[in-house]
């Protein structure tokens, strides 16, 4: 049981941390809040089950095309939808709504709302202590846990890093230095969106896939973000982990469990909210305390 | 006598007649009345009650993120809380729909107070998100407790409103325009009688100058989350009696995001705007089900529409079409038809660089 949680904790922490810091920079960084988020992150489970199952492609090439195909998807919502009306922040929140409702609809009306399993990358599983680990899990582990730590080294030791972190402390003084804010906004955007489809192509084999899975990872990437503080990277990550953990041991522990997993990471969200409206690792700043 | 009727006749020629945005709401009202008369097939009767239903819902969602700033994208807990004590004091006790869909909006009311508790801390994105947790929380406690709750199938066999749709299409009618004219008036800013309209507003544009001001805002914040939980409760409280059947469908995220959707495209933070968008989408969605492929374009449609409108008409389509017919007099802040040169009421000039 505890290496069942343990895996699953990891499984469902590393996919909601992968999401979760990508939403967490465009918020930061070129400060859209992206409902459609977990949108691209269908689109992109979707798109590996276009090109695994229906047309025949190697797992890792569709992975590969997934991947690519939802980051050109997600620079031309930018471009068309976000880029117009950035400087209107309910606006943007609501367009996109619109976007993932857009996504969820055209794949209900191509696929229909039926549950599809995509085929793991690697077969086979590993008995651990009488639990069966699929190895589709562990390379799911794996690949999040190498991102994540690719983006740490993006952000903290290339120069584009440094733009991106200069552009979310303060967007004024880095355009004034000389900084393209909206061609990093848009590199942003590329990146969270890839982040996303990297998630969904590793971790959908395990799950399955239907045209309103965007809902249940929306909400708790939202909640990991607001529990670990609005725009702070190691926050989310932090955030993502503690309800990744909750939800495998509430699925796992508590009789009927699997309809409570959501409600439980929020109740723990809306609770530490209280005490500390600001999250885990956020900051207030003087202006913005009631 | 005469002359009473006659005051209040002057009263109404400058007070509604005069403003043409008021003109349009009056036909459209009494259009909305004689309609059912007419045409009385069961289906037209359906959408004609369900959007009456819906403009309500809408309208409480404006009145608390319009007006107020507390943008919620949780509003379909009030519309499902309300629903379900609404089906369990008619299938349980055995109450009337009279008592069971005013208990309802009560019940509203007090999860509206307990939903107020951690939001009244919080602001803008964090406000949103922790509003969205909310039917999601309850979602998973019904699916934990079916026997109370009837679970994923909900509850079903509630009393029907009346016996009659038409009676039921009034009944909806009347109560949606009273509850939408109680909203217009408490959110009016310009009422000299009611200073809640005003409050509100100054809440939303900024919530530490209303409070310097001496304003209790966290006293009007519990108050606006609970009118609008009361107006949303009344809302599910119909549904449940006119559907017959409560389910969790309510709690769902993108049942919230209707509201939303609907005053975004009539206007945020008019009253109209949300009547506007529920009268005119509502339909329109419906009535492509009796199309060729409408079924199953529908959701894309709306999608599209949404996006569209977001980004060639940000102030909604109501708004849109007020600035074409109405201008607002520099000096008096009257309200004039737009092909007016002068004000009617202190004969200011409406517009500069008009001759005479």
């Amino acid at each position: 049981m505890l290496v069942a949680i343990l895996v699953n904790g990891l499984l469902y922490g590393g996919t909601y941390a992968l999401l979760a810091v990508g939403f967490s920079l465009v918020f930061g960084v070129a400060k859209i809040v992206n409902m459609s988020h977990t949108g691209f992150y269908m689109v992109g489970a979707y798109l590996v089950f276009i090109a695994s199952s229906m047309m025949g492609l190697p797992l890792l090439l569709s992975g590969l095309l997934a991947v690519i195909i939802s980051a050109l998807l997600g620079l031309i919502s930018y471009k068309l939808c976000f880029d117009r009306i950035k400087e209107q922040g309910t606006a943007v929140m609501i367009v996109s709504v619109g976007l993932a409702l857009l996504f969820q609809e055209l794949l209900l009306l191509l696929f229909g709302g039926s549950y599809k399993g995509i085929s793991h990358f690697v077969p086979g599983f590993v008995t651990m202590s009488g639990y069966q680990i699929s190895y589709q899990s562990l390379l799911a582990i794996g690949v999040s846990a190498i991102s994540l730590t690719a983006v740490w080294l993006l952000l903290s030791k290339t120069m584009l890093g440094i733009a991106i972190r200069a552009v979310a402390e303060d967007r004024e003084a880095a355009s004034l230095m000389g900084f393209n804010v909206s061609r990093i906004g848009m590199i942003i955007m590329g990146i969270s969106v890839v982040l996303a489809a990297v998630a969904s192509s590793v971790a959908a084999p395990v799950f399955t896939i239907n045209p309103l899975m965007w809902l249940h990872p929306l909400v708790i990437v939202l909640a990991a973000v607001i529990l670990g503080g609005l725009g702070s990277i190691k926050g989310s990550v932090a955030g993502a982990l503690i309800l990744g953990f909750t939800e495998s041991m509430v699925t796992l522990l508590v009789p009927k469990g699997g309809y409570l997993g959501g409600a439980v990471s929020l109740s723990i969200m809306i609770v530490i909210l209280m005490i500390r409206p600001e999250g885990l690792f956020g900051v207030v700043f003087e202006e913005e305390r009631l | 006598m005469f002359n009473y009727v006659r005051l209040w006749y002057r009263y109404f020629q400058v007070e509604v007649l005069s403003v043409p945005g008021k003109v349009i709401a009056l036909f459209f009202f009494v259009f909305l009345g004689f309609l059912p008369l007419f045409a009385n097939s069961p289906q037209i009767l359906r959408i004609l009650i369900l959007a009456g239903i819906y403009a309500i819902f809408a309208v409480s969602w404006d009145m608390l993120a319009g007006y107020t700033g507390q943008v919620s994208l949780g509003h379909g807990l009030f519309f499902a809380v309300a629903g379900y004590a609404a089906a369990l004091f008619n299938l349980k006790l055995d109450f009337s729909p009279w008592a069971t869909i005013p208990l309802g909006a009560l019940c509203a009311v007090g999860v509206g107070l307990i939903v107020a508790i951690p939001v009244l801390r919080l602001r803008g994105f964090y406000l949103a998100i922790v509003t969205l947790a909310f039917p999601i929380i309850l979602t998973g406690i019904l699916f934990a407790f079916p026997d109370f709750t009837g679970g994923e199938l909900g509850l079903f066999g509630l009393s029907r409103l009346t016996h009659s749709r038409l009676l039921d299409t009034y009944i909806v009618y009347v109560v949606m325009l009273i509850s939408v004219m109680v909203m217009y008036k408490l959110t009016d800013g310009k009422s000299k009688m009611i200073r809640t309209g005003l409050i509100f507003q100054a809440i939303r544009e900024d919530e530490i100058a209303a409070k310097k001001s001496g304003i209790n805002t966290v006293k009007y914040k519990l108050l606006v989350f609970s009118l609008s939980a009361f107006f949303a409760g009344i809302a599910g409280g119909l549904y449940a009696h006119f559907i017959k059947i409560v389910g969790p469908s309510a709690l769902e995220l993108t049942f919230s995001f209707q509201p939303v959707l609907w005053v975004i495209f009539g206007g945020m933070g008019t009253i109209y705007g949300g009547i506007v968008g529920v009268y005119i989408l509502y339909p329109f969605m419906e009535g492509l089900r009796f199309f060729p492929l409408g079924d199953e374009i529908r959701g894309v449609l709306f999608a599209l529409i949404l996006i569209l409108t977001l980004l060639f008409m940000p102030e909604g389509i109501g708004v849109w079409i007020r600035d074409k017919i109405e201008v607002t007099c520099p000096r008096c802040k009257e309200i004039n038809l737009s092909t007016r040169t002068h004000c009617r009421i202190c004969r200011a000039q409406l517009r500069l660089g008009d001759d005479q």
